[in-house]
């Protein structure tokens, strides 16, 4: 059984199409990197996974069934990370409210959910996180929380919206080995979305490329390549590859300004734009 | 102390307090932990046109403080989940509700004192029917707090992923808020309409500060509320001064107080980013 089937699915978003008339098969078991430039529709697309974004057309089939909000067999880390701000609850609480939250009742932290939080925080090794007030935690560190809170519940489909951002290159190359040891280990299915291809390299099984409304899903050597990623992105696009690592590069210059910040540490070189940031 | 418990308006101003503080400081808590202490705020001051208007209609002015807020904070919970979008929604339900107060308060024949009462507060003016309805809307919005504070705590803190589990958040706001006025309706009887952040925001902020767990939070703002309004009528009552400025001063005091205190110096401040 596949983990997640699309078949002919289409997204739109505030009246504009994101994906359009996508079928695949995500297996049981992958560790699948996400890619796609900025609005090619990695979010929307797990957010459709979650039962959050209505499928204009076609279906989505999660752990066999039809997607649908509040399914318990699936772990998720949003992207969109709106930390409460200031706020001096220990990491071990923000976590706990995440157990079985769904609950009406009181948020009684007893002593099963302290030890489903110090299971999650462990697997993420952030135990040393459980005591300190989050107002006092690093971006990096939250988002350890929030893979650990991901982790509760021992989902069978972990969904994981750039879990990279704003980490420095040692901890995104954890966080990839971490997801890679779910899989293997737990034999969960984890949907990985990044921007540079080349932390994912050696991890991942397959990966998923988004873009103009499209997706190709395969090995790194069959969707990473010029013709493919020409076709997603609309433009003549270069692969090269050096030493191992991926450059994917486009011809016309600084089509889009704007990068993701954090790419900034990486030495590598996964889309068009950054070509040019990168000779600049 | 004995000698002031032997008048009735004392006592019942001193069991008064004690229903509504603790509803404030628990609401509370969890109003800041949100970052909605401007509804609360807003909530208070629709409370007075609620109030004069019930005094129009002649009812009973608590009534249409707590119709008035209710039916606004249900308006504030529906009107946006965004925060951006929430502030304009609050501004916007407070800014009407304020002018319709002010044309109550045009066509208002009673006395100032009544207009006074409802702005500032005055517990020792509680009369015992008041308290049996203050202890009755506490109960209410204590229990209705009890019963959602789980989802309510998850989708403050992980609004995506309470979501994605099926929480639905504006359903929770909608709850919420109709919580927060409910508290607000009750705390205006002691406080007054202008001063509910003494009871409501004070003593939850000030908690927050020191606890690093939602029930230990929510337990002191609680106990801190009381300690504020117990304490502020027993200095009322010796100086002779209104007690709602006493509750006030306790609250700012404290509040001010616990901020400046130095994150203690230990292993965990030194290792703050
Ligand atoms: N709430 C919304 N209303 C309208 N349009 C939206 C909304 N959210 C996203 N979109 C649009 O949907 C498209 C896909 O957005 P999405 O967030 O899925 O992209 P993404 O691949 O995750 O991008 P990023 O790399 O920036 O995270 C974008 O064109 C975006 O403008
Ligand atoms: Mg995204």
């Amino acid at each position: 059984m596949n983990a997640v089937e699309l078949r002919e699915v289409s997204l739109v978003m505030g009246g504009r199409a994101v994906l359009s008339d996508i079928s695949l098969d995500i297996r049981t078991g992958e560790l699948l990197g996400v890619l796609g430039p900025n609005g090619s529709g990695k979010t929307t697309l797990m957010r459709a996974i979650l039962g959050l974004v209505p499928v204009q057309r076609g279906t989505i089939t999660v752990l066999g069934q039809r997607a649908t909000r509040g399914n318990p067999a699936v772990g998720y880390m949003p992207q969109m990370r709106q930390m409460p701000h200031g706020i001096r609850l220990s990491g071990q609480d923000f976590v706990a409210s995440a157990v079985n939250g769904y609950r009406l009742g009181l948020p009684v932290v007893n002593r099963d959910t302290r030890a489903q939080v110090a299971r999650a925080l462990e697997r993420v090794g952030a135990q040393e996180l459980a005591a300190r007030p989050l107002s006092e935690m690093s971006g990096g560190e939250r988002q350890r929380l929030l893979l650990a809170q991901a982790l509760l519940g021992n989902p069978r489909l972990l969904l994981l919206d750039e879990p990279l951002i704003s980490l420095d290159p040692s901890r995104q190359q954890e966080i990839v080995t971490l997801a890679k040891s779910l899989c293997t280990d737990l034999g969960i299915t984890v949907l990985f979305s990044a921007h540079d291809v080349n932390v994912l390299l050696g991890a991942i099984d397959r990966v998923m490329y988004l873009g103009n409304g499209q997706a190709a899903i395969g090995t790194v050597d069959d969707v990473i390549t010029a013709p493919v990623l020409s076709r997603l992105y609309g433009s003549e696009i270069q692969v090269v590859r050096v030493q191992g690592r991926i450059f994917v590069m486009s011809g016309n210059c600084c089509a889009e300004a704007d990068e993701h910040l954090h790419d900034s540490h990486s030495p590598s070189i996964n889309e068009p734009r950054k070509t040019h940031s990168h000779h600049a | 102390m004995p000698e002031m418990l032997s008048y009735a308006f004392m006592r019942h101003a001193f069991v008064a307090a004690a229903v509504v503080a603790v509803v404030g400081g628990a609401v509370g808590y969890f109003l800041v932990l949100r970052g909605q202490t401007f509804a609360g705020h807003a909530l208070a001051h629709v409370g007075f046109t609620g109030a004069t208007g019930a005094v129009l209609a002649g009812i009973a002015p608590i009534w249409g403080l707590v119709f008035a807020t209710v039916a606004s904070g249900v308006g504030m919970g529906f009107m946006g989940e965004d925060l951006a979008q929430r502030d304009v929604a609050v501004g916007l339900i407070l800014a009407f509700a304020l002018g319709l107060g002010l044309l109550f308060l045009h066509f208002f024949t009673t006395s100032a004192t009544q207009a006074t009462t409802l702005l500032f507060g005055n517990v020792l003016a509680v009369s015992m029917h008041t308290v049996w309805v203050l202890t009755a809307l506490s109960t209410a919005s204590l229990l209705a707090l009890a019963i959602v504070s789980r989802p309510l705590l998850f989708a403050s803190l992980h609004p995506e992923l309470a979501e994605a589990k099926g929480v639905s958040l504006v359903g929770y706001s909608v709850v919420f808020l109709a919580i927060v006025a409910l508290a607000t309706a009750e705390c205006v009887q002691i406080v007054g309409v202008l001063l509910v952040f003494a009871l409501m925001v004070g003593p939850a902020a000030a908690a927050q500060r020191l606890t690093r767990s939602v029930a230990t939070g929510v337990l002191l703002s609680a106990v801190l509320a009381l300690v504020e309004a117990w304490a502020g009528i027993v200095l009322a009552y010796y100086s002779n001064w209104p007690s709602s400025f006493w509750i006030t001063a306790l609250s700012v005091s404290i509040y001010v107080l616990v901020s400046l205190r130095r994150p203690a110096g230990g292993p965990l401040a030194a290792s703050a980013s």
